[in-house]
Formats: structure tokens, sequence, C-alpha cells
């Protein structure tokens, strides 16, 4: 607790321009640290009880399969999200077509519906006889009740973050960038690439960030669409379940505390890298 | 504010004459399939229930949910008078970490406490294309069934000792046997939904697998809501007896002061109202004398094991099976295949 005498005093002097910082850091600090820390630290603490059982929790196979699905998935579904987010908000921001606030609203769309709702109409499309399962799953390609379904149905809940995040970074950029770009004959390809790309990344990142949080923590959407088999569709929220059901709450926290834990840093990397694009754009 | 006094005055006449008017509430935590049974249970009981106490308003909240998540809620605090569960382990979990009864409730009531009983069936699809008739016909390649997780679901958990009863009958006991056949059953599931009424949603609305394992209520009420699907009823040679037992939660029902009424709810369960209700549902009534037979002819004969004497009872079957590092886990733990 030494660290916060001192932060004050560094705050005092040097009070910038900027009136009440003691203020705004102290709610910033107290808040964060009763909505974030303090579950968190009791998940941390309830943990810690289990001592030598983490040694189990880790190297049991079918964890770790769950690790693996959950991390997987939510990576590949934020990705997917990333490219046709930024096509979509592209679209969105640049062209003038009927019907453009209704697509534009659209887009929130996976925000208010609740994730049981979602999980259940794309299992309903993608099941062997859903509108859209019956078409794929002769051909052998099977979504639903396997990972690729769980795939899908966390690009849908992640796919808002990717849009959001880009469409005001778009705007501010304004046409004329590529109209210059193109003036001074570069091709389309050099134009998205040199001139496009470079300031939307940091942006493009953030929302993957974003669309990735969202899709580890799921559960809502997913226990519908993924069948739910041990070491093959079993996501780790769904672990946590399994553990809970059996009053094994330590249990549950020890794979909460290693879903953080992978989270943290896969998300801290992320922040490192976004600040990285940003910084180099201003050089 | 003076008219407070005269009404007062009148309300102690009134009492006088009758009972003291009082407003009961009870909450009776139950798990998934037995909303439609309870709806016309508490009618029924709180007719019953106005005649020996004309002055009370009775009011009957139900909770329905997963048997173990139902279990965890109450011990985690929700104010259950009684609990209806799917099994016995559920409550005996209350008991050990809520300590909200005592150890050996299931003695307070007959058959223990067990007002009905259930049995697991096959339910198939139209014609039966998979020619499925026993335990043995859902471990062929290509046949795909459609069972709960038992580490989620109380039926899942009947649903697997039944297999393994069968397994257990089919190879006189040969252990290695057994779990051969438990992980090749396994192998053929291709959805492990969370709970029963997800497993019926699964097999009926979204047509996947050939066979569903479900409990009899579940399988009659899954045939009469889709009569279009023509699904059908299949009962293998051997099955097991599965007792969803009730009890009233002392610790909550002491403090609420409705111990009383909540007895008597349980009960209730008991007489041939309470029974005759239960064969409508499609549960076994466990005093089928009170019954009128015409209402029996709808439960298949059908050979079962019981918990007791095939398992041991409830906390050794869920320590030698369900829970980490016990048979279940050990089937999965090659993968599924």
């Amino acid at each position: 607790m030494s660290f916060v005498p001192a932060l004050r005093m560094t705050a005092v002097r040097q009070a910038g321009p900027l009136p009440g910082l003691p203020l705004a850091l102290g709610m910033t600090l107290v808040w964060l640290g009763l909505i974030v820390l303090l579950p968190l630290s009791a998940l941390l603490l309830k943990s810690a009880t289990l001592g030598t059982g983490w040694i189990k929790v880790l190297g049991d196979p079918r964890v770790l399969a769950a690790l693996e699905l959950s991390f997987g998935t939510a990576l590949a579904a934020a990705a997917f999200d990333t490219v046709i987010g930024a096509l979509i908000a592209w679209v969105l921001v640049r062209y003038r077509f009927a019907g453009r606030a209704f697509f534009d609203a659209l887009v929130d769309l996976p925000f208010a519906l609740p994730t049981a709702v979602a999980g259940i109409a794309l299992t309903a499309l993608y099941a062997g006889n859903g509108w859209i399962g019956r078409w794929l799953v002769p051909h052998g390609i099977k979504v639903a009740y396997t990972p690729t379904g769980i795939a899908v149905a966390l690009a849908f809940v992640g796919l808002p973050f990717c849009v959001r995040t880009l469409q005001p970074v778009l705007q501010s950029l304004g046409a004329e960038f590529e109209e210059a770009a193109a003036s001074l004959g570069a091709s389309r390809w050099t134009t998205l690439r040199r001139v496009l790309l470079p300031p939307l990344l940091p942006a493009m990142v953030t929302g993957f960030a974003l669309a990735f949080a969202r899709g580890v923590g799921e559960y809502g959407s997913v226990i519908f669409i993924a069948g739910n088999i041990p070491k093959v569709s079993e996501i780790a929220p769904l672990l946590i379940v399994i553990k809970l059901e059996q009053y094994d709450y330590a249990g549950a926290a020890a794979v909460a505390t290693l879903m953080l834990a992978l989270s943290f840093v896969l998300l801290l990397l992320l922040n490192i890298l976004q600040k990285k694009l940003a910084h180099g754009r201003h050089v | 504010m003076h008219f407070v006094k005269p009404l007062a005055i009148l309300a102690l006449a009134l009492a006088a004459g009758a009972a003291i008017a009082k407003d009961v509430a009870l909450l009776n935590v139950s798990y998934d399939p037995t909303r439609e049974l309870y709806r016309d249970v508490n009618t029924a009981f709180a007719l019953d229930w106005k005649k020996t106490h004309p002055g009370d308003n009775l009011d009957i909240k139900m909770s329905h949910g997963g048997s173990g998540k139902q279990a965890r809620a109450v011990i985690d605090g929700l104010e259950a008078d009684v609990v209806t569960l799917a099994l016995a382990a559920d409550i005996d979990a209350i008991a050990a970490k809520g300590k909200l009864l005592p150890a050996d409730w299931q003695k307070r009531l007959p058959n223990n406490s067990a007002p009905y009983t259930s049995t697991i069936v096959f339910l198939v699809r139209k014609g039966n294309p998979k020619n499925i008739h026993d335990w043995s016909d859902l471990v062929r390649p290509g046949v795909a069934v459609i069972t709960p997780n038992p580490k989620t679901s109380g039926g899942a958990r009947w649903n697997y000792l039944a297999a393994w009863a069968y397994a257990s009958k089919a190879s006189n006991g040969d252990g290695a046997k057994v779990v051969d056949y438990m992980k090749k059953l396994y192998a053929n599931v291709p959805v492990l939904d969370t709970g029963a009424r997800g497993s019926t949603t699964t097999f009926v609305e979204r047509g996947i697998g050939d066979v569903l394992i479900a409990w009899e209520n579940e399988a009659d009420l899954a045939l009469a809501e889709s009569k279009d699907k023509g699904f059908q009823i299949v009962v293998p040679s051997i099955s097991i007896r599965a007792e969803p037992p009730v009890a009233v939660v002392d610790g909550v029902a002491k403090r609420h002061g409705t111990q009383e009424v909540a007895k008597a709810y349980l009960q209730f369960l008991y007489t041939a109202q309470g029974q005759t209700i239960a064969a409508k549902h499609g549960f076994r009534p466990s005093l089928p004398n009170l019954v009128d037979p015409s209402l029996l002819k709808a439960f298949p004969k059908v050979p079962m094991v019981s918990i007791d004497g095939a398992f041991g009872g409830w906390k050794k079957a869920q320590a030698q099976h369900f829970d980490d590092g016990g048979f279940f886990d050990k089937i999965y733990s090659g993968g599924a295949h």
C-alpha cells in the first residue's frame, strides 16, 4: 500500500493544467478496486484453497482440451470478425445507400439479444434439419455440435466490437487520403496497404481484443450449439459449471483463474501491440 | 387513523369465530420435468388445505431447473420450504453442505421419501428405422444416442446407471466388459446436453440422433407434444427404478413458520388424490392400490434394478461414477472416438 502516498505526491507535484487529478484518480482506483479487483481477488483466494490440487487441475487433459478449445475458437472468431468487421465498417462509413441507417443499427443487435436466444437460433439454423444445415450436412460439412459451431456463435456475439471500434477512426480519416493517394498514382492495393491500413490497425487490434475477450468467456450462446462432448466440444466455462455442480468450488475457481491469467496475458500483449501501432503512426 | 381501531376490533371478532386469517407462502424447489405435475398438485392441495384451515390464504410458488443446480441454489440461500428433486444425492448435499435438514431425512416419509417413481425408456423415430429394441442396440456402429451429461443432469445419471445395470447383467458382472460397453455407448453420443429438457429438444426439434434415453414421463410428454412426428417408445429389457424424493427443508420452514403446511403438502402426495395426479402425469405412483387400475395400464412392465440394490445407494454411486476421477471420467478419458 506504500505506493499510494507516493502516487499522490507525484500527482500533486506535477499538477497539470487539468484540475481534479487526485479526486479523479482516487475515484478511478476505488471503483476499479470495488468492481474489478474485489471479485477477482475473491476468486484467487478461493482457488488458493486448492493447494496441491492445482497440479491435478493443470494436468487434467480435459481441462487443457477445454482451454485450448475456448481460446482457439475465440481467437479464430475474433480474427474473422476483424476482417469482416473492417469491411462492414468501411461500407457503412464510406458509402451512402438506401437502408444504411437500418444496417448500421443491425450491427448492434448481437449486443442486445440474450445470448441463449442467439445460441438456439444458430443451432436451429445449422442443425441437420435447419435452413442452412440441410444444405451443408449432406456435403459432410457439420457446423452445429462441432467446434466450428462454437466459432460461428462467437463470431456472432463478437462482431459489433470490430465494427464499432473502427467506424469513428474511418470517419475521422476522411476519403481525402484515399483520393490523394489515387491522384499520386498509387494502385488500389498500395492505397489500402500504405494509406488506409496503418491508421486503422490500432483500432482493429482493439476490436480484435474486445471480440476475443467476449468470446473466451461466452457461455449462453455456445452451450446450445457446441455439443458439449468432453475433449471435443466442451468449452472451459462449461467445465466450470460442471465443477460447480459437483460442489467443487475450488476446482471451478482454479479453472477460472487459469482462464483469467491466460486472458490477461493475451490482452496485455494486444494492448502493447495496439500502443506500438498507434505510436508508430505518429512518428 | 381512527378507523384502524374499529377495524381491529372487527378482525378480532371475526377471528373469534373462525381461525385467524393469515397469508401462508410455500416455496417448492423442484427439477425440470415436474412443471405440469406440480401445477395440478398445488391446485388440489390448496383446496384440501382450505377445508381444514379456512382462514389461510395459501400461496404455493414453484422453482424448476436442473436438479443439481436447484440443490446448489438451496444451499446458497434459496428459501425453499420443500424440495422435490430428481435424486436423493441432491437432497443429501443440502443436508450435508447446507445443514438445513437431518442426514436421515429419507426415512421420514414412506418409500424412501419418493411418493412417485419413474424409470428410463427409449424414444425412437417413426417406424423405428434403426431397429432399436434394447440396450445392446445402442452401441451398434452408426446409431446416434442422445442423453444429457451426468455431471450436470440428474436424469442423465439415472440413464447412465440404467445402462450400467444392463451391461452388468449382460456380462455377468465382468467389470472390464461393462466399462467397454459404456465407452461404446458414450462414443455414440453426438451431443451431450446439460439437462434432460435440452436433450429432448435436441432429439425432437433438431432431429439429431436415432434414440433418446429419457425419463418415462418425459418420453410420454414428447410423444404427446409432437404427435405429427410419430415417435415411438421402446421399453428395454431392464431399467432402473428412479426415485425422485421429496423433503421438508426444516431449517427454512422453521424460520418461515411453515413446518405444518409443508409437511401436509408432502403427505398429500401420498393420498389417493396425490397419487392419481402423479399417475396422470406419467409418474408411477408408489402406492398403486390407491389409484384406479385403468390409469396404471399406461405403465409398461419392465424389470427394474434399484439404486440401493445394484449400486449401494446414491452416496456410493455418486462417488464411484460421477465425482472427479470416477467411472464417467474414465469412460471419456480416451476421448470420443
